[in-house]
């Protein structure tokens, strides 16, 4: 569901542009605003979702589109975690639909999807692990890692049981919106992929901003 | 893929609205049996040396562009192995997307219950039956990932809305998936979360665990797609490295 923001860039608190290929982690306080803008278009935007008090709970694919009826997450989806609460609620969104079925890339995925010669390409899992070893406060490991949302990124499920990766409905200045209903670590992975039509073969930045709570 | 006496090891009738968890080796074949239909087998996969390791949903559908599970398809670890592949399933489409009941799921479905009133007979959920299986490992609720739930169809029409399948699994409908390396399989029989079923639906299996050759080059499951194909190549070297000169 398209629906627009009444937020003015120049009232966020916090703004952040996330080079393609590079990671970004943050604690997003309760009623505070998140927003991602795809500035180039088409960009994915792998994203994981933890509880800042307990990160042991975490943001749930399964549970969110179950619990919704629907795979495709938009306005007014609410991102459920492992627990069943709500961590954040997506309050707008101009581009549509954004996945949580097809996971985020690796090395190892790489080897199986494309060619053992593209182990070495850079991928999401990657900037993820460099996140958790150099912001350790953190205390994660890759036991933390789950399934996470693809912002932007278009992958279609059919009828008939297929799921397929399609070219981006995203477009430059496109962006989505999420109020936190709780304190969330939000860890971001700027998509470094270059082998699938998920970057329109060519990674770009993006930005994030952030607005006090009400 | 050949069923024998000669190949069955082991075989169990298992309740309904249970856990379990066991050991498989590379070899080894499971094979589920939905004994009165409309079964529900919710399992995770965890290799037993390295339990960073585990089956993963979205490397497994968008490795082998579906949604859905049967025979033919290949069981993807987050490391790009062929944990195990699927060498017979005579009902089809099986869900991995769509998790498992928890507490709130069971009341809010199926009433309250608990041990103290209903004894063994208690309405257990699939999250705490997950979690307890897994403790057996040490492992926990951060090593909780998307599950699979065997003899569950859950369809998606044309808006991204799920749809409850009008077919389900029958009396008799079975699947067999046959491990390409050692795994922990954590498995339940608690029901689907999305079952409309007005009282809580206990439904009993069998399971087998049978010992089958070594898949050939032509495998079905191995030829099935080439993602499929150097996910095997992977479990192959990984094994290779493991066990020396050979």
């Amino acid at each position: 569901m398209i629906k627009a923001s009444s937020l003015a860039a120049e009232q966020a608190s916090y703004s952040v542009n996330i080079p393609a290929g590079d990671y970004w982690m943050h604690v997003v306080k309760a009623g505070e605003i998140f927003r991602i803008l795809d500035l180039e278009g088409n960009q994915a935007v792998d994203t994981l979702f933890y509880s800042a008090a307990d990160p042991a709970e975490r943001y749930s694919a399964t549970d969110t589109i179950r619990e919704q009826g629907n795979v495709y997450l938009t306005a007014g989806t609410k991102l459920l975690s492992s627990e069943g609460n709500v961590l954040m609620e997506i309050v707008a969104d101009t581009c549509g639909r954004h996945d949580t079925l097809g996971g985020a890339c690796a090395a190892e995925s790489n080897t199986v999807r494309y060619s053992l010669a593209k182990k070495c390409m850079h991928s999401c899992r990657d900037s993820w692990l460099l996140a958790i070893a150099e912001q350790d406060t953190f205390s994660m490991s890759k036991r933390d890692f789950t399934h996470n949302i693809n912002f932007f990124m278009n992958v279609p499920v059919t009828a008939a049981g297929g799921l397929t990766f399609e070219d981006g409905i995203s477009e430059a200045g496109k962006y989505v919106e999420m109020l936190a209903h709780m304190d969330t670590i939000v860890m971001i992975s700027n998509c470094p992929q270059l082998n699938n039509p998920c970057n329109a073969y060519n990674p770009t930045p993006v930005e994030v901003l952030i607005w006090d709570a009400l | 893929m050949q069923l024998t006496d000669e190949n069955l090891i082991y075989s169990e009738s298992f309740p309904g609205g249970a856990h379990w968890s066991m050991r498989m080796r590379a070899g080894n074949a499971l094979r589920l049996v939905d004994i009165e239909g409309g079964a529900n087998v919710a399992m995770l996969m965890i290799n037993p040396e390295n339990m960073l390791e585990k089956y993963n949903m979205p490397d497994t559908l968008k490795g082998q562009h579906t949604f859905k599970l049967t025979q033919g398809n290949t069981l993807f670890s987050d490391m790009g192995r062929a944990m195990c592949s699927i060498v017979e399933d005579s009902f089809g489409w099986h869900d991995t997307a769509t998790g498992t009941c928890n507490r709130r799921v069971v009341e809010a479905k199926w009433g309250q219950s608990n041990y103290q009133d209903a004894r063994n007979e208690y309405l257990r959920n699939g999250r705490d039956s997950f979690l307890i299986e897994l403790g057996k490992y040490g492992l926990g609720k951060r090593d909780l990932a998307a599950n699979l739930n065997f003899f569950t169809r859950v369809e998606v029409d044309d808006n991204g809305n799920l749809v409850w399948g009008k077919n389900q699994s029958k009396a008799g409908d079975a699947i067999t998936l046959r491990f390409e390396m050692d795994a922990i399989v954590i498995m339940h029989t608690c029901p689907h979360p999305l079952n409309p079923a007005t009282a809580y639906p206990r439904r009993p299996i069998r399971y087998e665990i049978r010992d089958l050759p070594v898949p050939a080059m032509d495998d079905e499951c191995r030829l099935a797609r080439p993602e499929s194909e150097r996910a095997f190549e992977n479990t192959r070297l990984y094994h290779q490295v493991k066990g020396g000169r050979s």
